[in-house]
C-alpha cells in the first residue's frame, strides 16, 4: 500500500537539481527527458493499453451550486412542470428545440450547446444521480468526487493517476493533471498523486528570483531537495515539500504554453472562457497533460434565480458559449478529437420551486458530454414529474456509470479498479 | 516517580511552570494570536503559562483597539425602496414602463457601487486590526467564528451588515457559544447569506435550518431531513429591515413543532434551544476549536489517536458545565501539556491570515500596503468577509497546492522587500527596490530595517553565520537544520559585497520559501 508514497518520495529525492547525473541515470524518471520517456514505454505507462493514444485528453467542467437540471434540459410538455415553477419556468415558446420528436429542449441562453449538438458534438445524458441522494453541496460534491456514496476516499481521478503511474518509476508527473483555479478539486487528489493547479499563469513563479543574482540558486538549491532526511513523509512538511518542488518543476512549461491564450474568442463575463482558453492554449502547446479541471460557480440559485433571463440563465449562456468557443479553437487547430469534455453539477434541484423565486436543493440532473468521441444526442429518459422521491427527481443514470464510460473507454483504464466496482457502463462514447 | 499510564493519565493536565520556555511561548503567541517578536514571546516566556494565558484570555484588561473611523462605517448606504417606491416599482414592471425600472435599476446598482467601496475600507479596517491589535486571541476567535458562522459579502451585498456581523463575534469572541447561536439567527448577514429573509409559513426556505445543524452546531448525521424542514418552519418570518432583526408575525408558521425531539409551537429561539440541548453540541464545537488552535483529530484505534479523542471529550464537558462559556474550555486547553506537546507543534499548516499578520507581527515589516494584503489573501484562498462557502475554510493541506504557495512565498518576498509580485496589484515583479513607496497611513518610509529581529534575537550585527543560525531558529521555530543553515551562508558568501541589510533580506526571503515556513 505504501509503495506508491515511497516511489514518489524516490522520484522527488532524485529530482533534486546538481545531483550528479552518473548516480541518478539508472533511476532519471521518465518525464524529466523527453528522451527518457520514450525509452521508459513499459507496461503502467499512461496510454500504454493497446489501441489507447496517449494523447487524449478529457476536461472537467464541474458545475457549482448544483445546477436546476429541469431549467437546463427543460421537459416543455409536461403539465407538472410549468404548474411547479409558476415564477421560473421556462416558457414553451423559448426553449430551444433540440429535434422536433422530443419531449424536451434546451434552456434559451444554451444556443451555444444547440450549435455542439447540430455538429454532432454533443451528448445529453438524462437523469443522472445516484442511491439516496445526499443534499448537502459538500457531502454530495465529495461523493461525485470520490465516486462513492460514503463520499470518503481519495479521488476518483486521483486514483486513476495512481494506476496508471504505479509500475513508473517516480509516478506520475505533476502535470498530468492541472487545474485551473486557486482551489485544487478533491476529484484529482490520489493517494499519491497531486494535481498541479494555478489561477493565472504569471502568477505562477517565485518573485524573489529578480532581488539578487544568488538567490535563484539558493531557492532551488531550497525547492528541488524535496522531502529532506529525517522528515516523515506523511507529515505536512513532507507534503510541503514535495507541493512546493512540484510547482517548480511545472512553471516553466505552463507558462510558456498559457502565454498563448485567445481570451478574446470566448464569453467575457465571468471566468469560465478564460479557463477554457487556457486549457485550449495548453492542449495546443502541447503538454501531456491528460486531465484539465475547470470550475464554474454560482448555481446555487436559492433566491432570484430568473427563467429565460436572470441569474440562472446568465450562467447557461457562460457555459454554452465557452464550449462552444473551445471547440471552435480545438477544431481549427486540428485537436477536437482528442479531447473530451465533461460537465457535471453535484445536484439538481428541488422540481418545486421556493417562496424567494428560487429552488432549493435536489437531486437528479443532466450531464453534458462533448467532443466528435460522443454518443451525440439526448439519451436516457426524462425523470418523471409525478413519481418523485420526496419532492425530486428520481435517477435513472448513476453517474458512476459514465464515469466507466470515460475511463474505460476514452482514457483506456480499469474502471472497476478506479472505482472499487464494476458499474454498468453508459454508453455515451462512440470510441 | 509518577508512572501512570497514558491510558489513565488526567489528559487536561496543565503544563509546569519549569516546561514553559520560548519555545512553548512562541508556540502560544502563534497559535492564540497571530505570532510575537522575541522581545514579546520572551516576556511571555518570564511570566509563565497560568500569567501568559491569562494575558492573552482576559481581552478587557489591555486597551481597546481604536482604528481611526471605526465607528464611521455608513450604516446607510444600502436604502431599501419605501413602500409607496415599492408600489411605482411594481406597477412600473407590470406597464412595462422601462423608463422607470430603469430609474429604479440605476439607483440600486449607483448604491451598490458604493457600498462596494466601503466593504473594501471594512476589509481594511479588519486586517488592519488583526495586524495591530493588542488582543491577538480576541481577533483569533473572531476570525474563528467568521470561518464557522461563514458568511460571504458576495452575497448579502451589505458591508454595514458584514461589519455588525464582526462586531458580533468580537464580542462574542471568548463568551457564550449559546448566546452566539441565539444571536447568529437574528443577524441580518446571516439572514440574508441564508435565504431566510422571504421565507414564510407557506414556503418555508430549508437553508438557514439545515446549515443551523448541519455546519453550526450539531454535523451532518445528528438530525434527520424532517427536523430541517420542521426547524425552516421554526424560522419562518425572521428577517431584518434595514440593520435590524426583524420578526414578521405574518409569515411565520405559528403552528406545532416538532425538532430533535422537542415539540411546540417552537420558533426561531425554540429551535436554537433544542439544538444547544443536544449532547452532542458541545462536541461539534469542542472538536472544531481543537483543530483550529491543536491540530487534525486523528481517526482509528492508536493511543494517540484515543488520547486525542479523550481531550476533546474534556474539552466538550468543560463547554456543558460551564453552559456553553467558551473561556474556561479555553483556559483549560491553553495551558494544557497536551497543547504544548512537541506532536502539535510546527506541524499545523499556517493559514494565509497567519501567514501574513504573523509575518508583520513577529518581523516587524511594514505593513505596505492593506490592499495588496487583502488581494493576496483572497489569492491564497482566505478573502475576509468573503468565504469561499458556507462551510468556511477547510483549513489544513487544502490551503495548500501549487497555486497558492508561489503567492504564499510571493506575499513574503513583498512585506520583506515591496517587490510587488506579477498578478497581484498590478505588479510586474523587478528588482529589489531600497526606497520604497510611502506607506499607506501612519506615515514613516516602508524600508524594512531586518536588524530589528536580530537585536531582539540579542545576536550581533556582522557575523553571518550566527545570524542564519537565529533567523532560522525564530523563524521557523525548532532546531537549526544543517542543509538549510548551509543555503543561507550559501547565499550570503555569493551575495558578499552587498550591505548587512541586504543580505539579511535576502536570507529571511530565503527561509520563508522554505516548505516548513508554513507551519507552526
Amino acid at each position: 500500500m505504501d509503495r506508491l508514497i515511497d516511489s514518489t518520495y524516490t522520484r522527488r529525492a532524485f529530482i533534486g537539481r546538481g545531483l550528479t547525473l552518473a548516480s541518478a541515470a539508472a533511476t532519471t524518471p521518465w518525464f524529466l527527458h523527453a528522451s527518457a520517456r520514450v525509452i521508459a514505454a513499459q507496461p503502467g505507462v499512461i496510454g500504454s493499453r493497446a489501441g489507447v493514444p496517449d494523447d487524449r485528453v478529457l476536461v472537467v467542467v464541474q458545475l457549482a451550486g448544483g445546477n436546476d437540471g429541469l431549467n437546463t434540459v427543460v421537459p416543455f410538455r409536461m403539465d407538472e412542470y410549468y404548474r411547479a415553477r409558476k415564477q421560473i419556468a421556462i416558457p414553451k415558446n423559448d426553449v430551444i428545440r433540440l429535434d422536433p420528436k422530443l419531449d424536451m429542449g434546451l434552456h434559451p441562453k444554451l444556443s451555444g450547446l444547440k450549435k455542439l449538438y447540430d455538429d454532432g458534438l454533443l451528448s445529453v445524458v438524462q437523469g443522472v444521480g445516484y442511491p439516496n441522494p445526499n443534499r448537502s453541496h459538500f457531502t454530495s460534491m465529495d461523493i461525485w468526487h470520490t465516486a462513492d456514496t460514503d463520499a470518503t476516499g481519495d479521488g476518483w481521478l486521483g486514483r486513476y493517476f495512481d494506476n496508471e503511474c504505479s509500475g513508473k518509476a517516480g509516478g506520475c508527473e505533476p502535470d498530468a493533471g492541472i487545474a485551473i483555479g486557486n482551489e485544487a478539486p478533491l476529484a484529482m487528489e490520489g493517494r499519491a498523486f497531486s494535481a498541479v493547479n494555478f489561477e493565472t499563469a504569471d502568477m505562477f513563479e517565485w518573485s524573489g528570483k529578480g532581488l539578487h543574482e544568488g538567490m535563484s540558486d539558493a531557492y532551488h538549491g531550497i525547492v528541488d531537495t524535496g522531502v529532506t532526511g529525517g522528515v516523515d513523509e506523511h507529515s505536512n512538511a513532507a507534503f510541503l515539500m514535495r507541493t512546493a518542488m512540484d510547482a517548480r518543476v511545472s512553471s516553466d512549461r505552463i507558462r510558456a504554453t498559457v502565454d498563448d491564450a485567445r481570451v478574446n474568442k470566448y464569453p467575457r463575463n465571468g471566468t469560465l472562457g478564460k479557463q477554457l482558453a487556457m486549457v485550449a492554449a495548453m492542449i495546443r502547446g502541447g503538454l501531456k497533460t491528460r486531465v484539465y479541471y475547470v470550475t464554474h460557480g454560482g448555481f446555487d440559485t436559492h433566491a432570484g434565480q430568473g427563467g429565460s433571463n436572470g441569474k440562472h440563465g446568465n450562467l447557461l449562456g457562460q457555459l454554452g458559449g465557452s464550449l462552444k468557443a473551445f471547440y471552435d479553437e480545438l477544431g481549427q487547430a486540428g485537436e477536437s478529437g482528442r479531447v473530451l469534455t465533461m460537465c457535471f453539477s453535484e445536484f439538481g434541484r428541488r422540481v418545486a420551486q421556493n417562496g424567494s423565486n428560487g429552488t432549493d436543493h435536489g437531486a437528479a440532473a443532466p450531464m453534458f458530454l462533448a467532443g466528435p468521441m460522443v454518443r451525440p444526442g439526448v439519451l436516457g429518459t426524462h425523470p418523471s414529474l409525478r413519481d418523485l422521491d420526496n419532492g425530486d427527481l428520481k435517477f435513472g443514470v448513476d453517474f458512476r456509470s459514465v464515469y466507466t464510460a470515460v475511463l474505460e473507454r476514452w482514457m483506456g483504464a480499469d474502471a472497476r479498479k478506479v472505482l472499487g466496482k464494476r458499474f454498468r457502463e453508459a454508453k455515451v462514447l462512440r470510441v | 516517580m509518577g508512572q501512570s499510564t497514558a491510558a489513565n493519565a488526567d489528559p487536561m493536565r496543565a503544563i509546569e511552570g519549569e516546561r514553559f520556555g520560548f519555545a512553548e511561548a512562541r508556540h502560544l503567541l502563534m497559535r492564540a494570536g497571530f505570532g510575537g517578536t522575541p522581545e514579546q514571546i520572551r516576556t511571555l516566556a518570564a511570566w509563565g503559562p497560568e500569567r501568559a494565558v491569562e494575558h492573552l484570555l482576559d481581552c478587557g484588561a489591555t486597551d481597546a483597539y481604536g482604528w481611526p473611523g471605526e465607528n464611521e462605517f455608513d450604516g446607510t448606504i444600502i436604502k431599501p425602496l419605501k413602500q409607496v417606491e415599492q408600489r411605482e416599482f411594481k406597477r412600473a414592471r407590470e406597464t412595462q414602463d422601462e423608463d422607470t425600472v430603469a430609474r429604479f435599476r440605476e439607483r440600486r446598482q449607483k448604491m451598490q457601487r458604493e457600498d462596494r467601496k466601503q466593504a473594501k475600507e471594512v476589509q481594511r479596517w479588519w486586517l488592519g486590526r488583526l495586524i495591530e491589535s493588542p488582543r491577538p486571541l480576541e481577533e483569533k476567535m473572531t476570525l474563528f467564528w467568521h470561518g464557522h458562522f461563514a458568511t460571504s459579502y458576495r452575497k448579502t451585498e451589505n458591508s454595514y451588515h458584514m461589519f455588525q456581523q464582526n462586531q458580533l463575534f468580537r464580542s462574542h469572541a471568548l463568551g457564550n457559544f449559546g448566546s452566539l447561536l441565539h444571536a447568529i439567527i437574528h443577524d441580518p448577514a446571516t439572514l440574508k447569506y441564508l435565504d431566510n429573509i422571504m421565507s414564510s409559513k407557506e414556503e418555508p426556505n430549508e437553508n438557514l435550518a439545515r446549515e443551523l445543524m448541519e455546519l453550526f452546531s450539531l454535523g451532518e448525521g445528528n438530525y434527520a431531513e424532517r427536523d430541517i424542514r420542521e426547524g425552516a418552519r421554526a424560522l419562518t418570518g425572521y428577517t431584518y429591515r434595514g440593520n435590524d432583526f426583524l420578526y414578521r408575525r405574518g409569515r411565520h408558521d405559528t403552528g406545532v413543532k416538532r425538532i430533535l425531539g422537542k415539540s411546540g409551537a417552537l420558533d426561531g429561539d425554540g429551535f436554537v434551544m433544542a439544538i444547544l440541548e443536544q449532547r452532542v453540541c458541545a462536541e461539534f464545537i469542542a472538536s472544531k476549536l481543537y483543530r483550529f488552535f491543536v491540530g487534525e483529530i486523528p481517526e482509528g484505534k492508536g493511543q494517540a489517536a484515543q488520547g486525542v479523542r479523550r481531550f476533546v471529550r474534556r474539552m466538550a464537558g468543560t463547554l456543558r458545565g460551564s453552559k456553553y462559556a467558551v473561556r474556561p474550555m479555553m483556559r483549560e486547553l491553553l495551558l494544557s501539556e497536551h497543547f504544548y506537546d512537541a506532536e502539535h507543534r510546527l506541524t499545523k499548516i499556517k493559514s494565509p491570515a497567519e501567514l501574513v499578520i504573523g509575518a508583520i507581527r513577529s518581523l516587524r515589516t511594514p505593513t505596505r500596503s492593506l490592499d495588496i494584503l487583502n488581494e493576496a489573501m483572497k489569492l491564497m484562498g482566505q478573502s475576509l468577509f468573503m468565504p469561499p462557502s458556507v462551510k468556511g475554510w477547510d483549513g489544513g493541506r487544502a490551503w495548500i497546492n501549487t497555486s497558492t504557495l508561489y503567492v504564499r512565498q510571493n506575499v513574503m518576498t513583498y512585506l520583506l522587500t515591496g517587490v510587488v509580485p506579477s498578478g497581484v496589484g498590478g505588479g510586474r515583479g523587478g528588482m529589489m527596490r531600497l526606497a520604497g513607496r510611502k506607506q499607506r497611513r501612519g506615515g514613516g518610509e516602508d524600508r524594512y530595517d531586518p536588524k530589528v529581529v536580530l537585536r531582539g534575537l540579542g545576536a550581533g550585527t556582522g557575523d553571518i553565520e550566527r545570524a542564519a543560525g537565529e533567523l532560522l531558529t525564530f523563524m521557523l521555530g525548532g532546531e537549526v537544520n544543517e542543509e538549510r543553515h548551509g543555503a543561507l551562508v550559501a547565499f550570503a558568501r555569493e551575495a558578499e559585497g552587498e550591505s548587512f541589510e541586504h543580505i539579511l533580506i535576502g536570507m529571511m526571503s530565503l527561509v520563508a520559501v522554505m516548505p516548513e515556513y508554513q507551519l507552526t
